[in-house]
């Protein structure tokens, strides 16, 4: 007779354990509006406004006369542990003292191969490179993550020495 | 005429099944990565379990012999992403204890609150995936709807969401952000209302006990020789707790329990972990209010050199005792460096405590240990 008793009350309690946890489901139907979090990506894509901090990738920034503030010093290419950042640099002479000075040809950039550690950024001497909020990185082909940073005809800014 | 053997004739002995192997991994969903099981079962029931791991061996620790000291730390994150600021924070510690530096009462109470953060990250995803696998997916989403919050504060401060690489040896890469302290009470306001959902919801379903109590039992002295550490082993009642044991940070300044259970099963595992929740939440509420004012980084050298020696940090991530042991010849990448990582040993126990139990409980009682295999294979 006793089991019979248990028997019942196991499956009644068992029954209320599950209604104590379709309470909380439950509340959350009936409340949907009000504890809603999910994000509608991409649809939202206009309004989308990553952290200031967020890491996406390495860029150079240009200002409206087309110079940056690389001296080709390779602090960053030092710092990077993976080998992501590629500097080839040669000597110019300087237009007003003449003097020939050290300074980029191309900053290559490989993404493929970037962690995002953000080691470089804090190596720069002179603020040239900072991390950008773009994580869209999907390409069709390999070879368009490796990235050229310095844009074309571009030179350093007046003022910055190493 | 051919002797019939009587015995072999008796219908019982003819139904004997027989025993024969499964591989459940590399790529089963309930082993949380690329874990693969060598199952000897007989029946339902699992006679022997060889863990064979190797499949996302990516030789951190030899990467490490090339690297300097600021490149290793990055690496870390890597290895246990899930408590990745305590890896890291592992790392920046047995560097800035070779080096004799001191780093600022700020930089201690930051690391504390963002490892508290880091530990209720890993234990609310842990949650949610426990629950999926047994069978419930509405835990995986309630889980990851609360870690949601503390991600976008690590994202706000940190930069990454995952793989923050916070700190470098002598403090860390920058303060705080203006915005972190509100949005760490905010998240502790929220979770505290939360965590009791969590219990209403899993803890006390009449499926989850059945499947969880007295399984895989684990007693004290397997988790001391086998190594068991973290909530896996404080269930059974191993005080192995480093925060208590050998402090760190400001862990000794702060009032916390160490979480012990004696049953060793399961359920005593899995509460372990949902108490650790609530000191986590207690030890944060204590230092958000209070961070002090200094300096976030110690001057260290443009390349940083270790004295010849030998170098041993531990600390607690979320699976247990992580261990940083350097070997430097003073030069500026150390000679070796091994990971003492929770996860390995927690593993191995696995064969001791599933043993004669059905393929079902085996996935629960993985689920407990809380596996993550980047850390175990490094």
């Amino acid at each position: 007779m006793n089991s019979v008793i248990k028997y019942f009350s196991d499956i009644a309690h068992g029954v209320k354990t599950l209604w104590k946890g379709m309470m909380v489901t439950g509340y959350y139907i009936s409340h949907a509006r009000k504890e809603i979090i999910t994000q509608q990506y991409p649809e939202n894509r206009d309004t989308l406004q990553m952290f200031n901090r967020f890491r996406g990738e390495v860029i150079m920034p240009h200002n409206e006369d087309n110079e940056h503030r690389c001296t080709g010093c390779q602090a960053c290419e030092i710092a990077c542990p993976n080998g992501t950042i590629e500097i080839i640099w040669d000597r110019k002479p300087d237009p007003e003292t003449g003097k020939k000075k050290k300074s980029i040809h191309t900053f290559v950039y490989h993404l493929q191969m970037c962690t995002m550690c953000a080691l470089c950024i804090p190596a720069c001497p002179t603020d040239a490179i900072i991390m950008g909020q773009d994580f869209e990185h999907a390409v069709t082909d390999r070879s368009k993550l490796t990235k050229i940073l310095n844009k074309p005809g571009s030179k350093l800014m007046k003022g910055v020495e190493e | 005429m051919e002797v019939v053997d009587k015995d072999k004739t008796i219908p019982g002995d003819a139904l004997k099944s027989q025993e024969y192997f499964v591989n459940m991994g590399p790529q089963h969903p309930s082993t949380h990565g690329v874990l693969r099981l060598v199952l000897t079962i007989d029946g339902e029931i699992v006679k022997r379990i060889e863990p064979h791991i190797g499949y996302i061996h990516r030789s951190i620790e030899k990467m490490c012999e090339k690297d300097s000291y600021r490149q290793i730390v990055h690496l870390t994150d890597r290895m246990d992403y899930l408590s990745c600021h305590i890896n890291n924070v592992a790392v920046c510690l047995a560097v800035e204890n070779a080096l004799e530096i001191e780093v600022s009462d700020r930089v201690k109470v930051i690391r504390t609150i963002i490892d508290e953060l880091t530990r209720l990250a890993s234990h609310q995803l842990w949650w949610g995936v426990m629950g999926m696998d047994l069978g419930a997916i509405t835990t995986f989403l309630y889980g990851f709807r609360d870690r949601e919050m503390i991600t976008d504060i690590f994202e706000e401060t940190c930069g990454a969401r995952l793989t923050m690489n916070y700190n470098k040896p002598g403090g860390l890469m920058f303060d705080i952000h203006p915005n972190f302290q509100k949005r760490t009470k905010e998240f502790v306001e929220h979770f505290k209302k939360k965590l009791p959902e969590y219990d209403q919801l899993l803890t006390g379903n009449v499926i989850f006990q059945e499947r969880t109590k007295g399984i895989g039992v684990m007693s004290k002295e397997d988790a001391i020789a086998f190594g068991v550490t973290g909530p896996a082993g404080r269930a059974s009642g191993f005080e192995c707790d480093i925060r208590k044991k050998n402090p760190y940070h400001v862990y000794d300044k702060v009032e916390f329990n160490e979480v012990l259970l004696t049953e060793g099963d399961s359920f005593a595992r899995y509460k372990a972990r949902i108490q650790e929740m609530w000191e986590s939440l207690s030890i944060i509420e204590q230092l958000i209010d209070n961070i002090p004012e200094g300096p976030i980084e110690e001057k260290t050298n443009a390349v940083i050199k270790l004295p010849k020696g030998e170098f041993y940090q531990r600390v607690e991530t979320a699976r247990g005792d992580f261990g940083v042991y350097v070997i430097s010849d003073g030069k500026k990448s150390p000679y070796r460096l091994k990971f003492r990582s929770p996860g390995f040993s927690n593993l191995f126990i696995l064969d001791k405590i599933a043993r004669g139990s059905k393929i079902a409980d085996l996935v629960a009682i993985m689920s407990t240990l809380d596996l993550v295999m980047p850390d175990i294979d490094r």
